[in-house]
């Protein structure tokens, strides 16, 4: 009896990731929603500039490489070319809530009917550890060499918060995977926002809360203790948007 | 089939429509905003997809994403408006993706102005982002061309995998002429071997992507590439001649610019002056050798432009200096009169005269 495997929407393609990087589990927990949902065959997915930026040599379906930031857009282009297809994007913090903090915004309001998975974890990490739109106030980044100022940096971007205010959206939540608890409900919340997808019901973004050892300059296991002394306070996980289950409750 | 009048702006996006594009994306800005108005209008009428984005940015980004998809695609926008589009247009010709974008220029730098102009020719035909890259540039000077070339852009941009730009101006833009409208076509969407449209579980996965870590892979890239180029150069340049079989002199003009010239070249004519007029149509790729031929007859060229002088360089190199070239210019969203090009002829005239 096989007890562990790998989903069948990964390549064998080696990850580049720095030890205790979550990236790895969050491209299983998006590999897995896809194998359960039997759409690997239909499903395009859209690679940020980042850490991911070479997402589309491990996913196993059709990969296309986006411009920083511009995820959101090329996805729309991808699924009103094709609105039978599954489409998500994985952007990371300095894509989605920086850069790309237009695209975002619009594709939520317009509610594209794409899966947005959104990994925040407070850092540039592909370009070395500069401050992101995440970063937490006072943390010390290469960028933010005395700790994050927000007289002079402002303060982070929640995008759970901000989006969730819009009336477009289908479907906010934040979750963590720090702990086997956080991985098993993140698992569930992912499955959901392609669920949604399928269901044709719109825009659906998970953030994820994850862990950068390399450069916040912890070890692996510090870190995943960092995102709940720190990381979680601030980024409170949760359902923050559900519009068929707040229609269905109103019923 | 009989003619209709028609705006050029509304000319492109009915020729877009019948070439079997169903899927534009635009941002207002004037002097091309009939264009995405057009779109609005007729394509949830046929099935089609029209989308105001948030910006021209995104605009691009979602021709970006069509694309990818093997389909039809467009945006159309005006200069500040297509200087925000370069980074996408450089992902698109990086990525290896046919597509087409309409710019109907207007004065600049900056904000500019809103009136007509020609000097986007830079960005138009030497690439426009970063990197080392092309896009196939027709200009048309009427709006029949505009039509028609609507539907070249997007002929010449599928059989070559290069993106395409039509170089319009204002003028051409807002101007109603009659014109003849092409037959419609049925959008055909075949499964490509580089689209992404899913891999059915039957084939390996396919990858749209600009990006290449390795310096040598990249290279290769871009050689290969430049071989697409190389072709696109021997096969598809267009130009027209105008009254150049006896002429002593060669006035180089594109869009509006060239019809103001033909005018001007009756006048001299008149005048004794013998004098045509070469109109590239393919801004790139440039009618080199039509130019250096021409060389071997004229003795001098005048390359009239709405810009401070750009195509002017490309004049020069394609009659590798063997000839004086001046400028006849007008810029900032003003047009040169016929009388104007006129007394810049005779002025070519006179000097070269001299000069023997």
């Amino acid at each position: 009896m096989t007890v562990f495997e790998k989903p069948k929407s990964l390549t064998d393609a080696e990850l580049h990731y720095c030890p205790g990087c979550t990236h790895g589990i969050i491209h299983r927990l998006v590999a897995e929603a896809i194998d359960a949902l039997g759409i690997e065959g239909r499903t395009i997915g859209v690679a940020p500039v980042g850490c991911a930026v070479m997402a589309y040599n491990y996913f196993a379906c059709d990969m296309v490489e986006a411009a920083h930031g511009r995820a959101p857009a090329m996805a729309t282009g991808i699924k009103r070319s094709l609105p039978d297809r599954i489409v998500f994007t994985y952007q990371g913090d300095g894509d989605l809530a920086s850069i790309g903090m237009a695209e975002t915004v619009h594709a939520a309001t317009r509610n594209e009917n794409i899966t947005v998975i959104f990994v925040n974890n407070a850092i540039y990490g592909m370009t070395g550890g500069q401050m992101a739109p995440t970063s937490l106030p006072g943390q010390v980044t290469q960028t933010s060499p005395y700790g994050r100022d927000v007289a002079t940096a402002g303060y982070p971007v929640k995008v759970a918060e901000l989006l969730s205010g819009l009336d477009g959206p289908e479907f906010i939540a934040r979750v963590a995977v720090n702990n086997v608890k956080n991985v098993n409900n993140a698992k569930k919340v992912i499955q959901k926002a392609f669920q949604n997808q399928i269901d044709g019901k719109g825009f659906s973004l998970v953030e994820v809360v994850s862990a950068c050892p390399t450069n916040w300059g912890m070890t692996p296991q510090k870190a995943l203790e960092w995102i709940d002394e720190k990381m979680i306070p601030y980024y409170p996980l949760g359902t923050y948007k559900d519009k068929s289950a707040a229609e269905e409750a109103a019923k | 089939m009989a003619k209709v009048l028609m705006k050029g702006n509304e000319a492109i996006a009915e020729a877009a429509i019948r070439a079997g594009c169903r899927h534009y994306f635009g941002y207002p800005i004037t002097p091309q905003t009939e264009l995405a108005a057009y779109m609005a209008k007729r394509m949830p009428k046929i099935g089609g997809v029209f989308l105001q984005a948030e910006s021209e940015i995104a605009a691009i980004n979602m021709v970006y994403g069509v694309a990818a998809t093997g389909r039809r695609v467009m945006t159309s926008s005006s200069s500040p408006g297509v200087s925000l589009k370069q980074e996408g247009i450089s992902y698109i010709a990086g990525s290896d993706l046919p597509a087409l974008i309409v710019n109907v220029q207007r004065g600049g730098p900056g904000l500019g102005g809103i009136q007509p102009s020609q000097s986007d020719y830079f960005q138009a035909t030497k690439g426009g982002g970063h990197g080392d890259y092309h896009l196939i540039v027709l200009a048309p000077c009427s709006v029949q061309e505009m039509a028609d070339m609507t539907a070249l852009s997007f002929d010449l941009a599928d059989k070559y995998r290069v993106p395409s730009m039509l170089l319009a101006d204002g003028t051409i833009g807002q101007m109603m002429e009659p014109v003849e409208l092409p037959a419609p076509q049925e959008p055909v969407f075949e499964e490509k071997d580089w689209a992404v449209t899913g891999t059915k579980c039957q084939r390996p996965h396919h990858i749209v992507n600009s990006l290449y870590l390795v310096p040598e892979e990249l290279e290769k890239k871009n050689f290969e590439r430049f071989e697409t180029y190389r072709s696109i150069e021997e096969n598809e340049v267009r130009y027209e001649a105008f009254r150049m079989e006896d002429a002593e002199y060669c006035v180089v003009a594109f869009g509006i610019a060239a019809r103001v010239a033909k005018n001007a070249i009756v006048a001299a004519r008149n005048e004794g002056i013998k004098v045509g007029l070469i109109r590239p149509i393919t801004l790139w790729p440039f009618p080199k050798k039509a130019l250096a031929d021409a060389a071997k007859q004229c003795k001098a060229f005048l390359s009239v432009e709405l810009s401070m002088g750009q195509m002017i360089e490309d004049v020069k190199l394609a009659i590798d200096c063997s000839r004086p070239v001046q400028l006849c210019n007008r810029a900032g969203g003003m047009i040169p009169s016929p009388d104007e090009v006129l007394a810049s002829i005779r002025e070519l005239c006179r000097k070269a005269q001299q000069e023997v």
